[in-house]
């Protein structure tokens, strides 16, 4: 088994998401998500991220905001699971239900030391 | 966090619920006439909340949760508009200065008066200067957590209509500059009429319409249950015409489940299988109903209530006590004319002195012709026809009836009736 690490952008449109229910409704698909992967073992952790970060860089150590800003690219949170490979942590990602939110996934492999 | 384990133990409509508290107490420090206002600090607040728990699961206390955020965003709001913007006239001075903003914030936030404030939101929705139509409206938006779709397919309107009702209530609130109170005195009775006819409105709509999707219909019962149980709950509203519309509610909402057979068909309240009334909400309708016995006044839900408890005492349908339901249909009638009940109490009539005698007094109903269009009046004159054996006059009022509705089971139960033939 190797660890992935899914990183979580946009998915949080407002216009999408038009009532309560709606939303609790979501949130739920997320839970069952979660739950199978627990169910097998794959799930290791999952942090959400506050919105609004800050971004430094060159020598001078200039600090600007993001370094998204943007609703949909915006890191929403990550998970760290394990996966055969890359292609069954893709399949993995590809269950996400953030998808018709306009949400996308990045799929990364932590490098084994 | 107490992980994802817990999906099966969220409590069924958490948001929907917490959405209703947030919105009321958000209103109590913005104003009614800030509702749009307290509306997107309670989208924003509950959006927040999905983002966060999705990836880890529901924090132990979700509601104290939301609250802080909430009341994050509300002092955000007020801080960045503090000259330009009135708020609720009782505490507008204290969230103009910073020494006082958050305090005041933390007292009206932190304070156990939500049901209080529940109840304020009920009557600032049901002010009178608003249409009936409104009313109902702003009720399953504001407080029910109903999206603008959710509402438009519930009275099979276009999203467009409802929005437009909404803008205007909201339009109405800004220039009528009430204040979020519970009203007190002489107005209590006027204020809880409107308020009670609402919530018999949004009962009644989900009760009666054979033409909702079965979830909006169960959540519309279910919403109607919940308002009337927190103004049966609170000393200023806990009054006889309160229970028994509580009591009424529950007399028919016990009967919901056998209004339909396993394949979607209508089922007449005499073939009705009585083992599927629901005893437990027939127990607390008996309940309520004798609450509301107390006091000198009798409403039209007391009048109601009493014939949905004939009929639910009732072992088989022929036991039936008619004499007194009819009673009490001629006492309703006296109190609230109406075709639709005078119809009703024909029915009755019919169950005792026969098929001929309901049919004269349908033909004697005040306004009948206000009737024209109800689909009821020309089916229920075909089945009293059925019943005489005049089967050809049956059949032209059954096709009558077929032309006067769009819903597929009422056209489905009208097509059995004529093959019946």
């Amino acid at each position: 088994m190797e660890k992935y690490m899914l990183i979580f952008h946009g998915g949080n449109t407002q216009e999408l998401f038009s009532s309560p229910e709606l939303m609790q409704a979501h949130m739920a698909k997320w839970f069952a998500w979660i739950d199978k992967l627990k169910q097998k073992d794959l799930y290791i952790s999952g942090e959400p991220l506050v919105p609004g970060g800050k971004l430094i860089q060159g020598t001078n150590k200039s600090v600007t905001d993001g370094p998204y800003t943007e609703g949909k690219d915006v890191v929403g949170g990550f998970f760290l699971i394990n996966a055969k490979n890359m292609e069954e942590a893709v399949e993995i990602a590809k269950d996400c239900p953030d998808y018709q939110y306009e949400g996308s996934v990045q799929v990364r492999q932590v490098m084994k030391m | 966090m107490s992980g994802s384990e817990n999906i099966n133990l969220t409590i069924e409509h958490l948001f929907r619920r917490e959405s209703s508290k947030l919105i009321s107490t958000l209103t109590k420090i913005f104003g009614p006439h800030n509702l749009e206002l307290a509306e997107d600090v309670v989208q924003d607040t509950l959006l927040k909340a999905m983002n966060t728990w999705k990836f880890n699961g529901i924090p132990d206390n979700p509601g104290a949760w939301l609250f802080k955020v909430a009341k994050n965003s509300a002092l955000d709001v007020i801080r960045k508009s503090k000259r330009q913007q009135e708020y609720a006239s009782n505490i507008s001075n204290l969230l103009k200065s910073e020494y006082t903003l958050s305090p005041t914030l933390n007292e009206i936030m932190g304070a156990n008066t939500i049901e209080d404030d529940l109840l304020r939101m009920i009557f600032t929705c049901c002010h009178p200067a608003l249409s009936k139509d409104s009313q109902v409206t702003l009720i399953l938006k504001t407080l029910c957590g109903f999206s603008v779709n959710e509402i438009s397919r519930a009275f099979i309107t276009s999203t467009d209509t409802i929005e437009k009702r909404l803008y205007r209530a909201r339009q109405q609130l800004r220039e009528l500059k009430i204040d979020f109170e519970i009203p007190v005195g002489p107005e209590v009775s006027a204020r809880l009429e409107s308020v009670l006819t609402t919530i018999y409105l949004l009962f009644n709509e989900g009760y009666h319409s054979t033409k909702h999707i079965e979830l909006v219909r169960k959540d519309m019962l279910q919403e109607a249950l919940r308002l009337s149980s927190l103004v049966c709950s609170h000393p200023s509203t806990a009054l006889p015409q309160s229970f028994a519309l509580h009591a009424l509610l529950h007399l028919n909402g016990a009967r919901v489940g056998s209004r339909l057979d396993s394949k979607g068909n209508i089922l007449v309240l005499k073939n009705q299988d009585r083992n599927l009334w629901d005893r437990e909400m027939i127990r607390l309708g008996l309940y309520y109903l004798n609450a509301s016995a107390e006091g000198e006044q009798i409403s039209r839900y007391h009048l109601e209530a009493a014939i949905a408890a004939e009929h639910v005492m009732a072992p088989t349908y022929e036991q039936t006590n008619w004499e007194n339901i009819i009673r009490f249909y001629d006492l309703l009638i006296e109190m609230h004319p109406s075709p639709v009940i005078e119809l009703n109490r024909a029915i009755a009539i019919s169950e005792l002195h026969g098929a001929e005698s309901g049919i004269r007094e349908i033909e004697n109903i005040r306004d009948l012709p206000l009737l024209k269009n109800y689909y009821l009046l020309p089916a229920t004159l075909g089945e009293l026809c059925q019943r005489m054996n005049d089967n050809e006059q049956a059949r032209k009022y059954f096709s009558q009836a077929m032309h006067l509705t769009n819903s597929p089971s009422e056209k489905k139960f009208l097509d059995g009736k004529l093959n019946e033939l």
